[in-house]
């Protein structure tokens, strides 16, 4: 019986078409190939034509299918009918849905915009929902920035002009040195990825800087596990040893930083000329000139004698700072648990690789002074950072020392160094500053968030109190640019600094994961006053799933997942460009829903047009735009510049800067969803300071004039922060702060020890706590996921070997984890490549049971726990009846990553059940099915 | 490997049943008639109740005839036919006994021999596969068809037979399980060879793919205590052979050969058990286990 | 067919860059979502939403640890599907010839009508590359995608498998490894790249390419001349700059610091 090999059809037909749009399954914003069959998703793949991906996609996107089919599925605007909690819901029709959030919004709006608080979660629409805030008239407006990632961006704004992620990119074409500082799996995940692995391919280096070897960091050449909360250390470390050794970058320096400008010897300000630009000496002439004059040759160790004052360069001041045994690494091996010897290894090799291994383009460019430069010089060093180093109280200060690392080596803008993305680079005065003068039944005098310059800046009520319900632009946290989303449900409980009427939010699960003191925050959310009234008295919350935070509100409006919805990726935003180029991008319903629900932003503007809100009307009352995509198309911010950049003009053939186009979004479809414009040849490294890059962002709307900029190693706002709390001016902290705001806003990075380890006996506390998202999870919504939650669906606490030898665990333990806020009793797990003195887990896997239709016995709702329990939103008290938040006290960045724990061997609790455990809540949307075939062909 | 009910069942069974047809194959005073047809319906009950059993852990089991088919070199589908084989063999003989009190011989040995290389083909499903050391070695089929004889015999009522086969029976396992007990390690498969990252150090599992247990965890890692499997070992020893020697050492009555072969029974079922759940495949490497 | 074939015309297989790999688990979701939909049964879910969820996939990453004494620990991401193996052994067990090794390019496939759901041959397999389907009782694997590699609706590039196309840190090769002039057999030589427990003798055509030697900044430095000072206090360094500047006037380039 001879076998014979069957014949296989080796060419099915793949799909009936391919739809191409732009992934939400995190914020990523890949684009996507989303093959239909039948009208029905049947494969999703990356689209190789799309910037941001190149047609690779993570596991994640590839998940989308189960995403978009999910039980936990919103299906209809639905009241709360039981107590706030229970997850007793009626659905209600989408007229009813209005009506009440009108009637709750309408007299707020005509009375006290301000007791409504909109803040948005996973938000990818800022600027629209920022826009809606601002049309509202309330001062309570922010997305989840401050919770995330905000000193990193704001740390690189005040420094440089941009950030990393969407502000910048490693050159990843010609880089041959990568270091990598914490926890970054999580933005620009795909293009991280694929540029470790280019990076890789050629025989470059990675460096990880990571208290946990995991993702990233295990295919790290050089791993540093370094104690978390020290990597200002360690940065300021390396600074040191390439300072002394004159391993820095002293043309770059002089020409393109502040490192020349002269300080005023008195008040550490500027020294400026009449036009109030700042002074550099010139070597050729010796004498004081603007920074910016043609030919002036900036003087970095110059010092200018005037008035018998003395005043010298940053440069000197950095070097009096930075030279300073305190940052020698003998000095700093202990507190960073990196050896002297690594420290000064690396330090070397970022010189040799920055100096040794630079290399020329044979490309001319002119700077902003007017001189032409036949080469451009590479220095093939970059580095990146995100969560990890930011989510710190030294946070901003660790990022800003980053940041000079880079300058210092003169890798910013260069060849094979960090690169930045339109519309970045951006100088600080480019940004808005923050708004808050609340007029009835009127806009906002501005944009909600910004960048303050100064005390004069602050969002402070004439008697010093806070105009924001999270305090954000106060002395607590001056330069709190994203806002505390972190603080809003604490504030408005305790009624500090005002009680407000009506939350409203959008995709932010802040009564599980997204808050800190998760057990408090529920507390807060269902409280009532003496009366019987909830002390939060309404909540309106808009979500896809069946989160845990639907069951807390009070008037859920629904939304659509993200294959059935409009959303553009707007240059206005958070834009999805490349170095070399500008591009921005769109979501279509690639298929319809099939329930009752409504994108959220066309439910915003629903809301905006039944309450008349200017913007959103024209004068007549009658509504400007009828859903979001009719926004996206005939919005204009200023004359001829959209919320798209691409296909602008009657024709559709204008870039940037053009009138509406009625047939905007198919052309997006026609062209795979996405725009790019390239920069031209020669405007692409070098960009603050590239006449030809600034004139290209010029024409694109980017910016109205050309705003060349020096980066600030010396940030003077910080100074003038400073300064006030020295005494100077009429605008000064609080006496409480006052101390605290002159030590942390030194106008040089410094290091100093988080604000926990000083605040509680280490010796009770002394291990470190960590979390971090999967990356197959990393900022997707849910892990309601069929696919996705066989990878993680519990989550152990990895411990160190010397501390596993230490209590004796063994496999299958589980351990109760204390901080001075709370006790979890979780299951353990032995990671041998781990700072030793440090723990962590993967976030956010841990479910509240009757949440995201999973079955109540589900592992996440089980085994699956959180290390929020442990963390408060407040740091300890002091004895003096203050408390302030647990955040970075420049940028109110939340201070996750500070906590400290001790660890103790328990008994395994009943049932595998992790602690604490909440009672089931009533699920709105029933459970999944206890299988799945899915499969949509034939 | 997980100890699946279908397949410890299957092996007990169908090793007695076609050990027994062994021993009727080539007994020279063959009985006719009603004492021949209870012979044979118990060993085509056995037999066959066996093989059936082994059918319910198919996926798709009304494609079981295809199974027939790879013969040349799959040992799965050379039981099918062997098995077939000895049942129509054994089948004729029968028939001829019972119905015409007819005693062929020749049909006899022939269906004997097709019983034992049935027997002798279910040993080579396990006994070839490299992935499970434990039972990649020539002493497992002798194993299968020391049982099926000893079993074969004893269920017969070949009393001396018996005795002699129950303490090469005891013999053959304990063997089994002394060299089982080193085989996985004698392989030397282990992290270092499975990832191939062994010279560098020693390796790991630090997490699996998937946090709940999937089809490989389930089907290939069973883990079981090694107290506990000792105690096993010494039950299923007493009760394969310890007791059944003892009892037909007894002065014969009917009840004690009744025991003697019900103890047997349980005592092959409980090593069937062990059988499967001590072997460890090399897939449990992959997962940390063993 | 259950015959292994003698030779087959092409080797195709994957290398697999364990220097690379992040341990994203793209490539198991990216194969998760292509299977369901294409070749066979879809591969279903058990309990999707429950308690111990079991689904089945043709590729899982594993995450190991290797530590060496006075040695860093390490990380290493390990993927690992079916390696169509020369020999393979869950070929030859099957009894109804539903699994097969093609000859033309030795992909290792089941014939799933064919297929009983014996499940011998996973338990033939060392690797666990075989999973057998709890709704469908057929056993699933690891198709190298044959049905994308030669699909003719599918643009030329997109011709290779899901787990390859959509690797984000580009750690997957596919190619056919009877050609030594082939990316996947000169990544193989190059790299030394390995065979999955070799001394079972299944003769893997998938091979795995070793982690680059790591940590070895945590031994003392060769790269101490970078680093010789040129002032140990801020007014010499101050002096130091000046030096660089005065050396030559007007054009300071090419003077960082190198000496």
């Amino acid at each position: 019986m001879t076998f014979q090999q069957p014949k296989i059809d080796t060419s099915p037909k793949v799909s009936d078409e391919i739809r191409k749009t732009t992934c939400y399954m995190c914020a990523c914003r890949c684009g996507i190939n989303v093959h239909m069959k039948d009208g029905k998703v049947a494969y999703i793949e990356g689209n190789r034509d799309h910037p941001v991906n190149q047609g690779v996609l993570c596991a994640k996107g590839s998940a989308g299918i189960m995403q978009v089919n999910a039980p936990s599925r919103l299906k209809a605007p639905m009241k709360r009918v039981g107590p706030r909690g229970s997850g007793e819901f009626q659905e209600i029709t989408w007229d009813e849905a209005l009506d009440i959030a009108v009637g709750l919004l309408k007299p707020l709006r005509d009375k006290t915009p301000e007791k409504l608080a909109f803040f948005t979660g996973r938000d990818q629409s800022q600027s629209f929902t920022g826009f809606w805030a601002q049309s509202f008239g309330t001062p309570n407006f922010a997305a989840h920035g401050g919770f995330c990632s905000v000193n990193m961006a704001a740390g690189g704004i005040y420094t440089m002009g941009g950030a990393f992620w969407e502000f910048g990119q490693p050159d990843w074409d010609r880089s041959k040195l990568f270091m990598l500082f914490g926890v970054a799996e999580d933005h620009d995940s795909n293009p991280i990825k694929i540029g470790i692995g280019k990076i890789k391919g050629r025989g470059g280096k990675v460096i990880g800087v990571n208290p946990v070897r995991s993702g990233y960091n295990a295919v790290a050449d050089e791993w540093v596990g370094i104690t978390p909360g020290t990597d200002g250390l360690f940065i300021l470390a390396l600074v040191h040893e390439l300072m002394k050794a004159g391993k820095i970058d002293l043309e770059y320096l002089a020409q393109y930083t502040n490192a020349p400008v002269l300080l005023d010897a008195d008040t550490g300000l500027f020294l400026r000329d009449a036009d109030g630009k700042p002074l550099v000496i010139d070597s050729v002439t010796g004498q004081p000139a603007p920074f910016d004059q043609k030919g002036v040759r900036p003087n970095l160790g110059a010092s200018y004698e005037k008035d018998g004052k003395t005043h010298s360069t940053v440069m000197a001041r950095m070097a009096e700072k930075y030279l300073d045994p305190q940052y020698a690494p003998e000095n700093v091996a202990a507190k960073t648990g990196v050896s002297a010897t690594k420290i000064k290894t690396i330090a070397a090799e970022l010189a040799r690789v920055a100096f040794d291994e630079a290399f020329e383009l044979d490309q001319e460019w002119t700077d902003f002074r007017g001189e032409t430069h036949q080469k451009m010089i590479g220095r093939p060093v970059a580095m990146h950072a995100m969560r990890g180093i930011s989510a710190h109280s030294n946070g901003f200060q660790t990022c800003r020392a980053l940041h000079v690392l880079q300058i210092l080596l003169g890798t910013v803008e260069v060849p094979g160094g960090f690169r930045f993305k339109p519309p970045y680079p951006k100088p600080l005065e480019q940004h808005p500053k923050p708004h808050g003068k609340v007029t009835c039944n009127s806009p906002l005098d501005g944009p909600h968030l910004g960048f303050t310059h100064g005390p004069e800046d602050l969002m402070l009520k004439d008697d010093g109190s806070p105009i924001r319900i999270d305090k954000a632009f106060t002395w607590e946290n001056p330069m709190s640019s994203h806002g505390l989303m972190h603080m809003v449900i604490s504030n408005a409980h305790a009624g500090d600094p005002y009680k407000i009427d009506t939350l409203f939010m959008y995709m932010a699960n802040m009564s599980w994961n997204s808050s800190m003191n998760t057990r408090g925050v529920i507390d807060m959310l269902t409280d009532t006053d003496a009366v019987g009234n909830y002390v939060i008295p309404n909540i309106i919350y808009s979500d896809a799933y069946s989160s845990e935070m639907v069951a807390y509100a009070d008037l859920i409006l629904p939304d659509t997942t993200y294959l059935e919805r409009h959303d553009c990726i707007s240059l206005l935003d958070r834009p999805i460009c490349e170095a070399d180029a500008a591009a921005d991008a769109i979501r279509w319903p690639v298929i319809e829903p099939d329930r009752d629900v409504r994108g959220f932003q066309s439910t915003l503007i629903h809301l905006a047009n039944r309450l008349g809100m200017q913007g959103f009307v024209h004068e007549d009352g009658s509504a400007k735009w009828q859903d979001y995509a009719d926004y996206i198309v005939n919005h204009e911010r200023k004359p001829g510049i959209g919320p798209l950049a691409g296909f602008r003009g009657k024709d559709g053939d204008k870039v940037g800067r053009g009138d509406v186009n009625p047939d905007q979004l198919n052309r997006y479809i026609e062209n795979g969803g996405f725009f790019v414009a390239h920069i031209p040849e020669g405007a692409d490294y070098y960009k603050p300071w590239n006449k030809a890059y600034q004139d290209w962002a010029v024409s694109m709307g980017i910016y109205d004039a050309p705003s060349p900029y020096l980066f600030q190693l010396y940030s003077e706002p910080m100074r003038k922060f400073q300064r006030a709390a020295e005494g100077h001016g009429d605008r000064q902290p609080p006496e409480h702060l006052r101390a605290r705001v002159k030590h942390v806003m030194d106008p040089l990075p410094f290091w100093y020890e988080p604000f926990e380890d000083k605040a509680i006996d280490l010796e009770e506390y002394p291990i470190h706590a960590l979390t971090q998202r999967p990356m197959a999870m990393y900022h997707s919504w849910g892990t309601q996921n069929a696919w996705l939650r066989q990878l993680h669906g519990t989550n152990p606490l990895y411990l160190p070997t010397k501390i596993w030898d230490a209590h004796g665990f063994k496999d299958g333990d589980w351990a109760k984890v204390s901080s001075t806020h709370g006790t979890i009793t979780v299951p353990v797990a032995l990671q041998a490549a781990l700072n030793e003195n440090t723990v962590w887990t993967w976030n956010a896997i841990g479910k509240r049971k009757g949440a995201w239709a999973l079955d109540e016995n589900a592992p996440e709702a089980n085994k699956g726990f959180l290390l929020n329990h442990l963390i408060h939103e407040l740091l300890p008290a002091k004895g003096d009846g203050l408390r302030v938040s647990n955040s970075d006290p420049i940028t109110g960045q939340a201070a996750w990553f500070d906590l400290r724990v001790k660890i103790e061997k328990a008994e395994a609790p009943t049932a595998d059940q992790a602690q604490p455990a909440f009672p089931p809540i009533k699920s709105p949307v029933g459970q999944g099915p206890d299988h799945l075939e899915w499969k949509v062909g034939k | 490997m997980h100890p699946a009910p279908s397949v410890i069942i299957f092996t007990t069974l169908s090793g007695l049943g076609f050990g027994l047809l062994a021993w009727l194959g080539i007994d020279a005073a063959a009985p006719t008639g009603w004492a021949a047809f209870w012979w044979f319906a118990i060993a085509f009950a056995l037999a066959c109740g066996g093989l059936i059993s082994s059918t319910f852990h198919l996926g798709h089991p009304e494609r079981a005839m295809k199974a027939f088919s790879q013969w040349r070199t799959s040992w799965l589908s050379r039981e099918g036919v062997c098995a077939v084989a000895a049942l129509i063999i054994m089948g004729l003989y029968a028939a001829a006994l019972v119905f015409f009190g007819a005693h062929i011989p020749l049909l006899g040995w022939a269906g004997a021999a097709l019983s034992l290389l049935t027997v002798f083909t279910t040993s080579m499903i396990y006994a070839q596969l490299a992935t499970i050391p434990r039972w990649n070695t020539p002493l497992t089929s002798l194993l299968y068809l020391t049982y099926a004889v000893t079993g074969g015999a004893l269920l017969s009522g070949r009393v001396t037979a018996a005795l002699v086969l129950l303490l090469v029976a005891a013999l053959v396992q304990l063997v089994w399980w002394k060299n089982g007990d080193g085989a996985f390690a004698a392989r030397g498969s282990d992290l270092g060879t499975a990832t191939g990252l062994g010279a560098r150090g020693t390796v790991r599992s630090v997490a699996h793919p998937h946090t709940s247990p999937n089809y490989l965890m389930r089907e290939f890692i069973h883990v079981i205590g090694r107290k506990h499997a000792q105690k096993l070992r010494v039950i299923s020893f007493l009760l394969m052979a310890v007791a059944p020697f003892v009892l037909l050492m007894l002065p014969f009555q009917h009840v004690f050969a009744l025991l003697a072969v019900l103890s047997h029974i349980a005592g092959v079922a409980a090593s069937r058990w062990l059988f499967f759940a001590e072997a460890e495949h090399t897939v449990g490497i992959y997962y940390g286990a063993r | 067919m259950t015959d292994l074939p003698t030779r087959t015309e092409k080797k195709l297989g994957l290398v697999i860059d364990l220097d690379t790999c992040v341990g994203c688990h793209a490539c198991v979701i990216s194969c998760k979502g292509w299977n369901t939909e294409n070749y066979g049964a879809p591969l279903s879910d058990q309990r999707p939403y429950g308690e111990e969820p079991m689904g089945t996939f043709l590729n899982r990453v594993h995450s190991y640890e290797v530590t060496a004494p006075g040695q860093t620990a390490q990380t290493v991401h390990f993927p690992k599907s079916c390696l169509h193996c020369e020999n393979a052994p869950c070929v030859t067990v099957c009894p109804t010839g539903a699994s097969y090794k093609r000859a033309e390019d030795g992909i290792v496939l089941v014939n799933e009508q064919n297929c009983i759901g014996c499940g011998l041959c996973a338990w033939a397999c060392p690797y666990g590359a075989r999973e057998l389907d709890q709704a469908e009782g057929v056993m699933k694997k690891c198709t190298l995608c044959v049905d994308r590699i030669y699909n003719e609706n599918l643009p030329e590039v997109d011709r290779t498998p899901a787990c390859v196309r959509t690797c984000p840190a580009g750690a997957r090769h596919f190619g056919d490894f009877a050609d030594p002039n082939s990316n996947v057999s000169k990544l193989t030589a190059e790299r030394g790249g390995m065979d999955l427990m070799p001394e079972l003798g299944t003769a893997p055509v998938n091979k795995y390419l070793p982690p680059r030697p790591k940590d070895s900044w945590d031994e003392e430095s060769i790269l101490a001349p970078f680093l010789e000072p040129v002032a140990a206090e801020p007014k010499g360094f101050l002096g130091w700059i000046d030096k660089q500047l005065s050396r030559l006037p007007g054009d300071v380039k090419d003077m960082e610091g190198v000496e």
